[in-house]
């Protein structure tokens, strides 16, 4: 022994001659007021990563969890062994529903700013995870969402209208106005009802795949998450499951640097990838350049084709950049440098597709502006179509006592009791 | 049969009548569990049906709640009550709201089998009587049987419900009715009249009360192990008490409790759990409402005390034949 001891041979403890503990808390690269700098990310270039095998073992790609996929590079050319060499209408399907999601987002934001509805959650900057995603996997496939991923429904063609009555609460919202605003439920979308409890949904798409494969199903589930939810416990027993059962699951961590406030360093991301996690479970993992549609296309393909052969679960970080507040509750230049959106070094989604679309000669400048123009006026009229249904507060909504319905298959007889109580009192009210 | 088997056999039988019903949880599958409940289900109806689970209650819940979205039927156990608490979030936030929020969309038709409650040294980990944890849940079914042919007949159609039902078994009584006299032999259920339990199907409906005693002076409202500790309690006293089987705690049966405390004028509340906010408070709760005109005393609670289960001082924790004793004397004198 070298160190200090007591007398019984145990090390000495501090404040005698030993230096004091420190506690790390981290602290993001820049505050408000300060200059952002995202050079200490390390950006491989795009087309440098390999692409395994399928069928390899988790262990042999290790460092695929600690990489970047990246197809599109700063040309817009697609290069690289994960270019899933997708036809000329598929690029042009991408870039539409990527630039839909992104319009049907400035419309319901200006709607809730403009008091017809509560709340709502933008996906700016992070279009390409839902759409690339949705693209990559068969339409009957069960998606398990968290709150950033109404691309997906784009991407599934559910009506926008829908969507929007759902927003608003109005007496057209098959949610019946029980929801906060994006809590969507599809299930012909193949689209989970959205909880607001942060990755619950992981396990439970982790049993939706392993009913699937206990049933001799061909069905898969994929799931989403965003990096600060990895943190829950859920997350972890999800890994545990989808390992042990080699469920034909995809797990997706959306890494968009932010959780509200908290930078990623609060989930652990200063000292490894989210990726990576995979590797402690047995399962493969793989980190994707998460603005680069064609790159996250790729690896959900690879990921779906894995499951679908019986090769078990792959964890999927999308690597990008909450470029908005979190919500329409949240100001983010009250913690983050506002130069950052503007500095991320990833880019824009549909930037960069549309990029490509016309290096690829499918598409050009004037294209993409009438594009715009066209999905700012359809959104405008399904708004306006969906206003008709009611807006929040303005008294088109699903009859009050419609909310006693569904708690219980059946309605037993206290809630029945209490139905008619509030019934009875509105009316003795003259209501 | 005793309880166990009981229980065993209501899953073996809904196991055999539909092939969506899955059984999974801690040391369930192999070995059988560790109360033997699921003893040879694996064998006969195979892995993917009948399975082991990594020590994850929180997993084991979220899973099966995803099982169920798929269209399963899951059975998941948690090995005791006590732990049943990681598992909160996926029972409260997802399975008890998943038909309400998705209106209908997707449902969660799980039953949730746990042991539950005291009287076997078990001490703090392995006696709780969360009961009134889950009755607070809005989109949850609370069952608790008494007798072998109950559980049987009610685990049959909690499986069948399509809400989910969190099932706790009173693991005190899994092997013969305990009278309160823990310085007794212990009895088994062999000869027992509530033993007597049919092979096949049948069914006991959720949301109904047993009479397992009628009588004309007082009114007792208990489940589980209670019900046997009162049931003796009463014989001793020679007081003609009716007493209830609650059997369901949600939806409960109002109208047996209506009809019974209106005929009594009477009412004692017995049960395991801790007083402050247990179910005992909404039961005093519904009879004053109901039968405040009818009443001749107030109404008594026999509870556990507001404390962690102890292990030594179990018998002074334990609400046995003493103070049900002393509160029917109490009631009984107005």
């Amino acid at each position: 022994m070298t160190g200090p001891e007591d007398s019984d041979g145990a090390p000495a403890s501090a404040g005698r001659n030993l230096p004091p503990l420190r506690l790390h808390v981290p602290e993001p690269p820049a505050r408000p007021g300060e200059s952002a700098d995202f050079t200490h990310f390390d950006i491989p270039a795009a087309g440098s990563q390999p692409r395994p095998d399928e069928a390899a073992q988790p262990a042999e790609m290790r460092e695929m969890a600690y990489g970047l996929i990246r197809v599109l590079d700063e040309d817009g050319r697609a290069v690289g062994a994960w270019n899933p060499k997708l036809p000329p209408e598929t690029l042009l399907r991408m870039l539409r529903y990527m630039a839909l999601t992104r319009a049907f987002d400035a419309r319901m934001f200006r709607a809730q700013r403009q008091g017809k509805t509560s709340f709502y959650m933008k996906s700016t900057g992070e279009e390409a995870v839902s759409i690339g995603a949705a693209l990559a996997l068969a339409r009957d496939d069960m998606c398990f969402p968290s709150y950033r991923q109404q691309g997906i429904l784009i991407a599934r063609d559910w009506p926008i209208v829908d969507m929007m009555n759902q927003i608003y609460s109005n007496k057209g919202d098959r949610l019946k106005g029980r929801q906060l605003p994006i809590m969507y439920s599809a299930r012909d979308a193949g689209f989970f009802s959205i909880s607001g409890n942060l990755t619950t949904q992981y396990p439970q798409a982790v049993g939706w795949a392993m009913a699937s494969a206990a049933r001799g199903d061909t069905r898969i589930a994929a799931t989403w998450c965003g990096e600060g939810s990895t943190a829950e416990g859920d997350f972890h027993s999800a890994c545990t499951f989808a390992s042990v059962y080699r469920a034909p699951v995809i797990m997706n961590v959306v890494n968009n640097q932010w959780a509200i406030s908290s930078f990623s360093g609060f989930a652990g991301a200063e000292s490894t990838t989210f990726a990576a996690r995979a590797i402690g479970y047995g399962i493969a993992g793989l980190r994707v350049d998460g603005n680069d549609v064609l790159a996250v296309y790729a690896a959900m393909r690879w990921a779906a084709d894995r499951a679908r052969a019986n090769g078990g679960p792959t964890l999927i970080e999308h690597f990008t950049y909450r470029v908005e507040g979190h919500s329409t509750s949240d100001d983010p230049s009250a913690y983050r440098s506002a130069e950052e959106s503007t500095l991320w070094p990833l880019g824009d989604p549909i930037a960069r597709l549309k990029q490509h679309c016309i290096a690829q000669g499918i598409w050009d400048d004037e294209r993409h502006a009438a594009m715009d123009r066209e999905l700012a006026e359809m959104v405008r009229d399904a708004a306006r179509e969906a206003e008709k249904n009611g807006i929040l507060g303005h008294g088109l909504h699903h009859p009050m006592e419609t909310l006693f319905e569904d708690v219980f298959e059946d309605m037993p007889w206290h809630l029945k009791e209490q139905q008619q109580q509030m019934l009875d009192e509105w009316k003795a009210a003259g209501l | 049969m005793n309880m166990i088997q009981a229980i065993n056999s209501a899953m073996d039988v809904m196991m055999d009548r539909d092939p969506d019903v899955v059984v999974m949880g801690e040391d369930v599958g192999y070995f059988g569990g560790v109360f033997r409940a699921t003893a040879g289900l694996q064998q006969k109806y195979g892995k993917n049906r009948v399975f082991d689970t990594p020590i994850t209650e929180c997993g084991i819940i979220g899973v099966a709640v995803g099982m169920g979205a798929y269209g399963l039927r899951p059975v998941p156990e948690i090995q005791f009550a006590d732990y049943i608490y990681p598992a909160l979030d996926q029972l409260v936030s997802e399975a008890a709201r998943l038909r309400y929020r998705s209106a209908g969309e997707f449902i969660s038709p799980l039953t949730v089998r746990s042991p539950f409650g005291g009287g076997i040294f078990g001490g703090q980990t392995h006696s709780q009587s969360p009961e009134g944890i889950f009755t607070h849940v809005s989109g949850v079914k609370t069952v608790i049987p008494s007798t072998p042919y109950d559980a049987k007949g009610l685990l049959i159609a909690a499986i069948e419900d399509n809400d989910p039902v969190i099932f706790f078994e009173p693991k005190r009584i899994y092997n013969g009715p305990f009278d309160g006299h823990y310085d007794t032999p212990a009895k088994s259920w062999a000869g027992h009249p509530e033993a007597q339990v049919p092979q096949g199907y049948y069914r006991i409906p959720l949301g109904k009360a047993r009479i397992a005693r009628a009588g004309e002076a007082l009114t007792i409202l208990c489940y589980g192990t209670m019900v046997h500790v009162v049931e003796n309690t009463v014989a001793a006293t020679g007081v003609d008490a009716e007493i209830l089987d609650l059997r369901t705690l949600v939806p409960l049966d109002i109208e047996a409790i209506e009809t019974s405390v209106k005929k009594t004028g009477r009412c004692l509340i017995v049960h395991e759990a801790t007083r402050t906010s247990g179910f005992g408070a909404e039961l005093l709760s519904q009879v004053q409402e109901r039968c405040f005109y009818h009443l001749e005393a107030p109404i008594e609670r026999v509870t556990g005390f507001d404390t962690p289960y102890p292990h030594s001082l179990e018998w002074a924790y334990f609400p046995g034949p003493v103070r049900i004793r002393e509160a029917i004397t109490k009631i009984m004198k107005d």
